[in-house]
C-alpha cells in the first residue's frame, strides 16, 4: 500500500453539489383583484419575484391592470388575494390577514400626474418627505442631483412638466424608500423631455440602489429603463423576459452594431427611387435611405429598432 | 341711543357657535369625504336638515329636549343642574345644529375636490392619516375653511326662529339682535327698529362680500350659497 493508494475511505467527504436554497428573491408578489372594466368585469391574476437591484417594466395596453399591480403593491388599492414580501418583510398575506398600511411599506410612488402639494415649494416637498430618522442632507443631494438647486423655493404650479417630474422623483426617493414605482411617469412629457428624464431615472436608479417597477405602455422608455419587462395583457402577463428577447425577432438578435436605438416612424418620403424614412429615436430625427424591398414592412406610426453597421442603417420593426 | 347689548350677544353667540362649529366640522367633513361607511348619506341628509326645515321646528324640538320635566333635559337637571331652554348655553346648542351645514358642506367640498392622489401621495411618504390632514390637506382646503367659518358667522348672526323658540328673548341673556328687531317693531318703535335692521344688513352684506372675494381669489366656487 503506497501512499498514494488512497483507500475511498480515507477520502475526506467529497464536496456535494451545492444544493442550497435559492436565496430568497428580494421582492415576491403574488395577487388577483376583480379588475372593473369598460369591457366588464376581468380578473387581475399577476405573480412574479424581482432581485434586488432589479429593474422591471409592466407593459401593456391601458386597462390591463398596470397601475392596479402598482397600487396593490403599495397597499393604496387592496387585493382579493395576495402574497407580497419585500427583502423578507411581509407586506401582504390575505390568508393570515397581513395587510400592512401604505406607510408603513418603504416606497416612493410617482403618480402620472405626479401629486405634488401645491402649497409646498420644492424643497419643502422634499424636506417633508423626508425620513426623518435619516441624515437631512439627503434633500441638499437630491436637489443638486436632480438639478433644481434653483427651482427650490418655487411652488410646483410655476415648474414645467419636467420640472415637475423631477420634484416627484426627488420626493419618491427623499425618504430612501427600498422599492421604487413609477406609474407612466413620463407619459405627460414630450419626446425630448422624456430622454433628459430617463437619463436622470437611470442616474438615481444606480446612485440610490434602488429596485424599480416601471409601468409604462411607452415601448423605448421599456427598453431603456428595465432589464425585464412584463407584459401584461388583459389581468395577466402574457409573456415575460429580456426587453431584447421579448421585442425583437431572433433573426435581429443579437447583433454587435456600434449605434443601436428604438424609435417610431414619423415620415416615409420617397426620392431616387429610394425611401427616407424618418426616425424619432430620443428627441432625435433620423432618416435612413432604403430600398422599395427594405421599406416594404414599414408604416409611419411603426415602431422600430435602428442598427448601424459601417454607415449603413437598418431598420427594423419591432415584433 | 340703539341699545348695543342685542348686538353683542348676537356676536358673541356667532364667535362661540363658529369656533366650536370649525373643531367639529374638520373631523366631521373628513370623514363624510373620504368614508364608504354605509350610513353616510343617512348622515349627510341630517346635517343638511337645517338648511331645508323651518327653523321653528328645529326650535321646537330642541325646547322639548332641553325641557326641564322631562326626558332629556330632566336628566341634565337631575344630574348636573344644567338647564338649557331659556338660557345662553341652551342659544349656543340650537346654533350648532342651526348652522352646521353650512360649515361642514364647504368643508366637505373641499377635500372632495382634491385630488384623490395627494392624500396618496402623503401616505406613500410614510405619513399618517393625521400628519396627512394637518400638513396636506387642511391648507389646500383654505378656503374652503374660511369660506364654512364665515357663513356660519353670518346664519348664526342671522338666526331668528331657533332663538326665539329656545331663547325667549330674556335681555342680556337671549335676546339676540334679530329678537331684538322683532320686540321693538312689536312695541311700534320704527325708529329703533330701523337701527337694527340697518345694522344687521350691512353687516351680512360685508359678510357675502368677503366671501364672493375668497373664492374669486381662489377662483373656485366653493360655497354651498
Amino acid at each position: 500500500m503506497t501512499d498514494f493508494d488512497l483507500a475511498p475511505d480515507n477520502l475526506p467527504n467529497p464536496p456535494r453539489a451545492h444544493i442550497a436554497a435559492d436565496p430568497k428573491p428580494f421582492l415576491q408578489f403574488k395577487a388577483t383583484k376583480t379588475l372593473h372594466t369598460t369591457s366588464g368585469p376581468q380578473l387581475l391574476d399577476v405573480r412574479f419575484e424581482l432581485p434586488k437591484g432589479g429593474k422591471l417594466a409592466i407593459y401593456g395596453p391601458s386597462g390591463a391592470g398596470k397601475t392596479t399591480l402598482l397600487r396593490i403593491l403599495s397597499g393604496l388599492t387592496t387585493a382579493t388575494t395576495g402574497y407580497i414580501e419585500v427583502d423578507g418583510e411581509v407586506w401582504l398575506d390575505t390568508t393570515r390577514r397581513i395587510d400592512l398600511p401604505t406607510r408603513h411599506r418603504s416606497i416612493g410612488f410617482v403618480f402620472q400626474d405626479f401629486a405634488l402639494f401645491p402649497h409646498l415649494t420644492v424643497r419643502q416637498q422634499l424636506e417633508y418627505a423626508r425620513d426623518k430618522t435619516t441624515d437631512g442632507k439627503i434633500v441638499a443631494e437630491l436637489l443638486d442631483l436632480m438639478e433644481l438647486e434653483s427651482l427650490q423655493h418655487l411652488r410646483p404650479a410655476l415648474l414645467s412638466g419636467g420640472q415637475q417630474q423631477r420634484v416627484a422623483l426627488a420626493r419618491a426617493i427623499a425618504r430612501r424608500p427600498r422599492l421604487l414605482l413609477l406609474d407612466e411617469p413620463l407619459s405627460a412629457l414630450d419626446d425630448e423631455m422624456r430622454y433628459k428624464l430617463q437619463e436622470y431615472l437611470l442616474k438615481i436608479h444606480l446612485h440610490y440602489e434602488l429596485t424599480t417597477l416601471l409601468v409604462s405602455h411607452h415601448l423605448p422608455e421599456v427598453l431603456r429603463l428595465s432589464d425585464k419587462v412584463m407584459v401584461l395583457e388583459k389581468g395577466s402577463v402574457s409573456r415575460e423576459g429580456s426587453p431584447s428577447a421579448l421585442f425583437f425577432a431572433p433573426s435581429q438578435n443579437p447583433s454587435p452594431a456600434p449605434f443601436q436605438t428604438v424609435g417610431e416612424i414619423t415620415a416615409i418620403a420617397f426620392s431616387e427611387g429610394n425611401y427616407i424614412i424618418t426616425v424619432l429615436c430620443a428627441g432625435t430625427l433620423i432618416n435612413v435611405t432604403l430600398t422599395a424591398a427594405q421599406a416594404a414592412h414599414l408604416a409611419i406610426g411603426k415602431k422600430v429598432w435602428v442598427t448601424s453597421n459601417d454607415f449603413h442603417a437598418v431598420i427594423n420593426p419591432l415584433v | 341711543m340703539i341699545d348695543w347689548q342685542p348686538l353683542w350677544l348676537s356676536l358673541r353667540l356667532a364667535l362661540i357657535t363658529t369656533t366650536i362649529l370649525l373643531l367639529l366640522a374638520i373631523p366631521l367633513g373628513y370623514w363624510l369625504a373620504y368614508s364608504r361607511h354605509r350610513w353616510k348619506i343617512a348622515a349627510e341628509a341630517v346635517i343638511s336638515l337645517p338648511m331645508v326645515l323651518p327653523p321653528t321646528v328645529l326650535g321646537f324640538y330642541l325646547l322639548l329636549a332641553f325641557s326641564p320635566s322631562q326626558g332629556f333635559g330632566r336628566w341634565l337637571d337631575h344630574h348636573f343642574n344644567i338647564r338649557l331652554a331659556f338660557t345662553f348655553p341652551g342659544l349656543v346648542i340650537a346654533s350648532l345644529f342651526y348652522s352646521l351645514p353650512f360649515t361642514v358642506n364647504p368643508i366637505v367640498a373641499g377635500f372632495r375636490m382634491l385630488p384623490a392622489d395627494l392624500r396618496n401621495a402623503s401616505r406613500t411618504l410614510g405619513k399618517s392619516d393625521w400628519t396627512t390632514l394637518v400638513r396636506i390637506l387642511l391648507p389646500n382646503i383654505r378656503a374652503s375653511l374660511i369660506t364654512g367659518a364665515v357663513l356660519s358667522f353670518a346664519h348664526t348672526i342671522g338666526e331668528f326662529g331657533v332663538v326665539m323658540m329656545i331663547g325667549g328673548g330674556i335681555p342680556g341673556q337671549t335676546r339676540v339682535a334679530s329678537v331684538a328687531l322683532y320686540d321693538e317693531v312689536q312695541s311700534m318703535n320704527n325708529g329703533m327698529a330701523n337701527r337694527y335692521a340697518l345694522v344687521l344688513l350691512a353687516f351680512s352684506f360685508i359678510i357675502l362680500l368677503l366671501v364672493y372675494g375668497i373664492n374669486q381669489q381662489t377662483g373656485k366656487s366653493k360655497t354651498m350659497l
